[in-house]
């Protein structure tokens, strides 16, 4: 307990690390993901194609993979860099990359089912009155559709929050690979120590289920 | 898309539509090209297409003695995984279904708790947590202990969403016969769960098959080790190496997802099955079968 309570800067920092990485890599993969669905719907074959085959690819790979890729492929043998001197900073944005293409692919999938549900008048509406695809889209489609996968959506933040351990792969200090240090440093006192860090994933999760479901309830479209 | 699909949101395309939309499709292709070309000669300027990085790729011993082992430890760990997640899923899904408190509480918070951990740091637990109560925790056993209780915590949802979706009717035409609770559960709710459940359970089997991909951090000779470690520390050629063992799992999920598929239109056609896939699937939660 006392390992726990002593490393307790420590361990708030890595959730910290934890919490940005959910946060950027949410925001970037829910706008990419909107835009892959609009590609999946669009009257353009061509863009069809490739939304397809992105969503396919991502998603049958695994995660672990795509950050491996990332951090090695991109980052060392492609030299890409986002920082000249902060190694920790080039290893974040590369594992940012990386759980924003995956996680996208998934968005793009859920917003998709979510057009589905949009009732066939709403379109056909929009239509008539003489808006063009996009605007129908922007205008009709998606506000009707976000809002109805918002508790899919929530679900895919709270593996998205679980997920950022993945970066571990590639030495991002956040919640998991903190706990293993913390598990060398402190060899007595395993148990607290996960206990603590269970805990944190816990108190992470548990809000974003509940506001996800209200939100849910509250934004629901009446039909 | 369907055709059905491809009416919703645009009209079928009059003489003026078809050409607007050719000139966006030529637009769009040209600039998706142009992406393609720019990562392409990205590539190319560190030499990622020379012909003797991928060369090994040709050869039947880079597979035989490189990559093949690997995928062997990775299906090993899965099937592992799998049988023993589907045993503590199907149990700790009945238990929470218990008429006893003591029963159900116990394994409700298992699964709860279980389902909000990493799996990461389940794996990172039983090494350590192991070696601790004086147990030799190989690779292997971490990755199959943090993949099993993992899976098996959302799998018990899953049992647990399948059993309550069976119409009540046939539990109590169960008791009604005379069957005692466990006879009721196995003979009847149980089996009619399981096929119901079939895609659920093998959507959530690919992705226990695609997290074995986590044994690569604590350094489990799987296929993603095979394939960003072995292979290129032996021809220096990461990116091809991770591309090559990418398609490998694509495929092996792909065909996975076709079962899946396969299975679920299969079930709903028979008519034994009383309880419908798409409302337990519901009811287990979204993230069932979503992601990860």
């Amino acid at each position: 307990m006392e390992a726990v309570v002593d490393e307790l800067p420590v361990i708030l920092g890595a959730f910290w690390l934890t919490v940005k990485l959910t946060v950027v890599s949410g925001v970037i993969s829910l706008v990419w993901g909107i835009v892959l669905a609009a590609m999946r719907v669009s009257p353009l074959p061509v863009l069809r194609a490739a939304g397809a085959v992105y969503v396919n690819v991502l998603r049958n790979t695994p995660l672990t993979l795509i950050i491996v890729f990332c951090g090695l492929g991109l980052g060392t043998v492609m030299s890409v860099q986002f920082s000249r001197d902060d190694l920790s900073l080039n290893s974040f944005w590369l594992s940012i990359i990386g759980l924003s293409a995956y996680t996208s692919a998934f968005v793009c999938e859920v917003v998709r089912s979510g057009i589905n549900t949009v009732p066939l008048g709403q379109a056909e509406a929009a239509r008539a009155i003489g808006l063009t695809f996009l605007q129908t889209l922007r205008l009709v489609i998606l506000p009707q559709a976000v809002r109805t996968v918002i508790a899919p959506l929530g679900s895919l933040l709270n593996a998205l929050v679980k997920n950022t351990t993945v970066a571990a792969a590639i030495g991002v200090m956040e919640a998991a690979l903190r706990m293993k240090n913390l598990f060398d440093a402190h060899g007595d006192a395993i148990i607290p120590i996960f206990l603590g860090f269970a805990a944190g994933f816990v108190v992470l999760t548990l809000p974003l289920n509940l506001l996800s479901g209200r939100l849910a309830r509250r934004l629901a479209v009446v039909r | 898309m369907t055709e059905r699909g491809a009416t919703v949101l645009y009209d079928l395309p009059g003489p003026r539509a078809r050409l607007r939309n050719n000139v966006l499709t030529l637009v769009f292709g040209v600039v998706l090209l142009l992406v393609a070309y720019f990562v392409w000669t990205k590539f190319d300027e560190k030499g990622q297409w020379d012909g003797k990085l991928w060369e090994p790729f040709l050869r039947g011993e880079t597979w035989t003695e490189l990559i093949l082992p690997g995928l062997l430890n990775t299906l090993i760990a899965a099937a592992l995984a799998a049988v023993l997640a589907l045993l503590f899923g199907a149990v700790f899904g009945i238990a929470r279904l218990s008429d006893h408190r003591w029963v159900r509480i116990p394994a409700g918070v298992v699964v709860e708790a279980f389902r909000a951990v990493p799996v990461l740091m389940l794996i990172f637990f039983a090494q350590y947590g192991g070696s601790l109560a004086g147990l030799v925790v190989t690779e292997f056993a971490a990755v199959v202990f943090g993949l099993t209780v993992y899976n098996g915590s959302v799998l018990a949802e899953i049992v647990r969403a399948g059993i309550l979706a069976v119409p009540r009717g046939q539990a109590e035409a169960g008791s009604a016969i005379g069957l005692r609770k466990n006879q009721v559960m196995r003979l009847i709710l149980l089996p009619q769960a399981v096929t119901a459940m079939m895609p659920a359970i093998i959507s959530q089997l690919v992705v226990l098959l695609k997290d074995t991909a986590l044994g690569f951090v604590v350094a489990y000779a799987d296929l993603l080790n095979a394939g960003a470690r072995v292979v290129p520390a032996n021809y220096a050629n990461l990116i091809p190496s991770v591309i090559v063992i990418a398609t490998v799992y694509i495929v092996i999920n792909l065909a996975l997802g076709y079962l899946a598929t396969w299975l679920e239109r299969r079930s709903r056609r028979s008519r034994k099955v009383t309880a419908d896939p798409a409302a337990a699937e519901a009811a287990a939660g979204g993230e069932v079968a979503l992601m990860r």
